[in-house]
């Protein structure tokens, strides 16, 4: 996930978003991505699939992804296209199914606080800038932790496992 | 060096001395367990990356409780997946419909689960068996694919958080009450990445089942895992129960805490949990009127055997009020077993409730229960997000057996007291 910049508009959520908001179990009786992606939000804005680009970041405040430990809930913002996710702080299951699963997201304490709704904003991987090309703004995540770097650079967890196993 | 008893059971398992918090291990699983909605994704990244056998046939524990009894083609597809693989790859512990019960009452019932151990599971509650004095911590589909193919897991070691528990709680009063009232302080990430660790001498008046009750909704206050040490109590349960040998571990008196909580009976009345939060609580003497349109006993917080008894106290020789529908769900087949030989049944039907099959069901929205638009719960599981049950404008109140039973009889929320 080195040298890449992500740009997208911002979609803006509050605390807590559980993983029910995220993708709610009545679609869980089936785990595709493109399937979970038609649903993706869906309880906590209704108009979110509707309205998102490819590309487009979700933004939220303090504790997201919390309750179920449905990976589920990662895979659908992926396939649904939003680039990466920035909230103040995430819960612990989500945080790890977030890198597991390839999905960046990055902590900012500032950040949520200043983005507004449909600001342009673009992502710097590497060094989690966060610039706000609307407000001509910058803000700074927390770098990822370096054993998380490492998880990435070798593809995610399972072709770390299977390079174990040959 | 002075460790706490999470400490002690990580480094343990990683092969260390000493391990501090923040650190990285990799620790060695006693414990994989997936359900039916995360092991599906687990068997699929196991197939995808052309792993040939589990760690150990004895240590992976798959159980299809979230949508069975099959709820539909698509749920029984996924069910199917968990036989087939059960089968393929010689998985000794996998729990179908007849010997299936909610997985975090099911497997310290069967003594898969015990003192000392560490267990990965793919599903938020894992944290409940902490109740046995072990770490205990819930994770996605891919840690648990990883963990079922190498036997092992990485940590972040954690900060722990020290609740000490004093007084004798009062009549009623019960575990989901305390951990309610402790979430209701802290807030739904009160506990993020954190230990939350239980002393004090009111773990004395506290039953087994009130201690898994406390230690399942760790993750509510977004902990990564809830733990008591092991008492006479512990012991008395896991004898001729538990599979393995167990090991007992306890903090050293020095032991590090970032921070320290004094929690007194005394304060703790009964718990109501509003929507949509479970931090969003209420004593029962400041609910006010709240009418109910259905209450479910059950779930992995309290569907144990005391909780189904507690209700039946409450319940006996009365009717459920008209506009309740009451649905009870003992969490295992053996539970359903005792209910109905003790006589639970005849309580319940005599007063126009309905007894389940085991399964999560409504706890997640799933079958068994599901709410309509403005519909309101009143229900002893332990999640009450917008959307939980059923409908995105349905609204869950979360509350022990005591407060459930009572509610089922007025059809409002009330308190035991307000009914016998």
């Amino acid at each position: 996930m080195s040298d890449k910049i992500l740009k997208g508009k911002a979609h803006l959520f509050g605390d807590n978003i559980d993983t029910d908001a995220i993708i709610p179990a009545r679609y869980m009786t089936n785990s595709e991505p493109a399937e979970l992606a038609k649903h993706v939000m869906e309880d906590a804005d209704p108009n979110f699939v509707k309205n998102a680009k490819t590309g487009d970041v979700i933004v939220a405040k303090k504790n997201f992804g919390c309750g179920s430990s449905r990976e589920h809930a990662p895979v659908a913002i992926k396939a649904a296209g939003v680039s990466c996710v920035i909230a103040k702080s995430y819960a612990r299951i989500f945080y790890r199914n977030a890198f597991n699963m390839g999905l960046p997201i990055f902590e900012s304490a500032d950040a949520p606080d200043k983005i507004r709704p449909g600001d342009e904003l673009t992502v710097d991987m590497t060094t989690g800038e966060i610039t706000n090309v609307t407000k001509n703004e910058k803000y700074q995540a927390a770098p990822i932790p370096e054993f998380m770097q490492k998880l990435i650079a070798d593809g995610g967890l399972m072709a770390s496992i299977k390079k174990k196993l040959s | 060096m002075n460790m706490t008893i999470t400490e002690k059971i990580l480094a343990d398992h990683a092969g260390l001395k000493s391990v501090k918090p923040g650190q990285l291990v990799n620790c060695k699983v006693d414990i994989a367990l997936a359900n039916d909605i995360t092991a599906p994704i687990s068997i699929k990244e196991f197939r995808r990356i052309g792993a040939k056998k589990v760690f150990d046939k004895e240590r992976v524990v798959l159980v299809a409780d979230h949508f069975a009894p099959n709820k539909d083609i698509e749920s029984a597809t996924q069910v199917k997946m968990l036989r087939d693989f059960a089968n393929e790859f010689g998985v000794v512990n996998f729990y179908d419909v007849g010997r299936m019960g909610i997985e975090h009452t099911l497997l310290p019932e069967q003594g898969l689960v015990g003192p000392g151990d560490l267990v990965i599971g793919a599903d938020s509650h894992t944290c409940t068996y902490g109740a046995l004095g072990a770490f205990a911590s819930g994770v996605g589909s891919t840690d648990l694919a990883a963990a079922m193919i190498t036997g092992e897991a990485w940590y972040r070691v954690p900060e722990a958080m020290l609740f000490n528990l004093t007084g004798k709680p009062k009549k009623w009063v019960g575990g989901k009450d305390i951990i309610l009232y402790i979430i209701g302080k802290i807030g739904v990430d009160g506990a993020l990445y954190k230990s939350m660790e239980y002393k004090g001498d009111m773990i004395g008046h506290l039953t087994q089942d009130d201690r898994f009750t406390i230690c399942n909704m760790a993750i509510e206050a977004g902990a990564k895992n809830g733990i008591f040490e092991a008492d006479n109590v512990t012991k008395e349960f896991v004898n001729g129960r538990f599979k393995r040998e167990p090991k007992y571990y306890a903090s050293d008196p020095g032991a590090n805490y970032l921070e320290k909580f004094d929690i007194e009976a005394d304060d703790i009345e009964l718990q109501v949990a509003f929507p949509h939060l479970p931090s969003n609580t209420r004593p029962i003497s400041a609910v006010g009127e709240v009418v109910v349109d259905q209450v479910v006993i059950g779930s992995c917080t309290n569907g144990r055997l005391s909780d189904l008894k507690t209700a039946a106290e409450i319940m006996k020789g009365k009717k459920v009020a008209k506009n309740v529908r009451v649905i009870i769900i003992p969490a295992t087949p053996t539970i359903y077993k005792q209910a109905m030989n003790g006589g639970l049944f005849d309580v319940f039907l005599d007063a126009g409730a309905v007894v389940s099959t085991p399964t999560c069901g409504p706890c997640l929205g799933g079958h068994m229960g599901i709410l309509a638009e403005g519909e309101k719960a009143l229900t002893t599981t332990n999640r009450n997000f917008k959307g939980r049950m059923g409908h995105p404008k349905s609204e869950v109140y979360l509350a022990g057996p005591a407060v459930a039973a009572a509610t089922a009889i007025a059809g409002k929320i009330c308190s035991p007291e307000d009914v016998i």
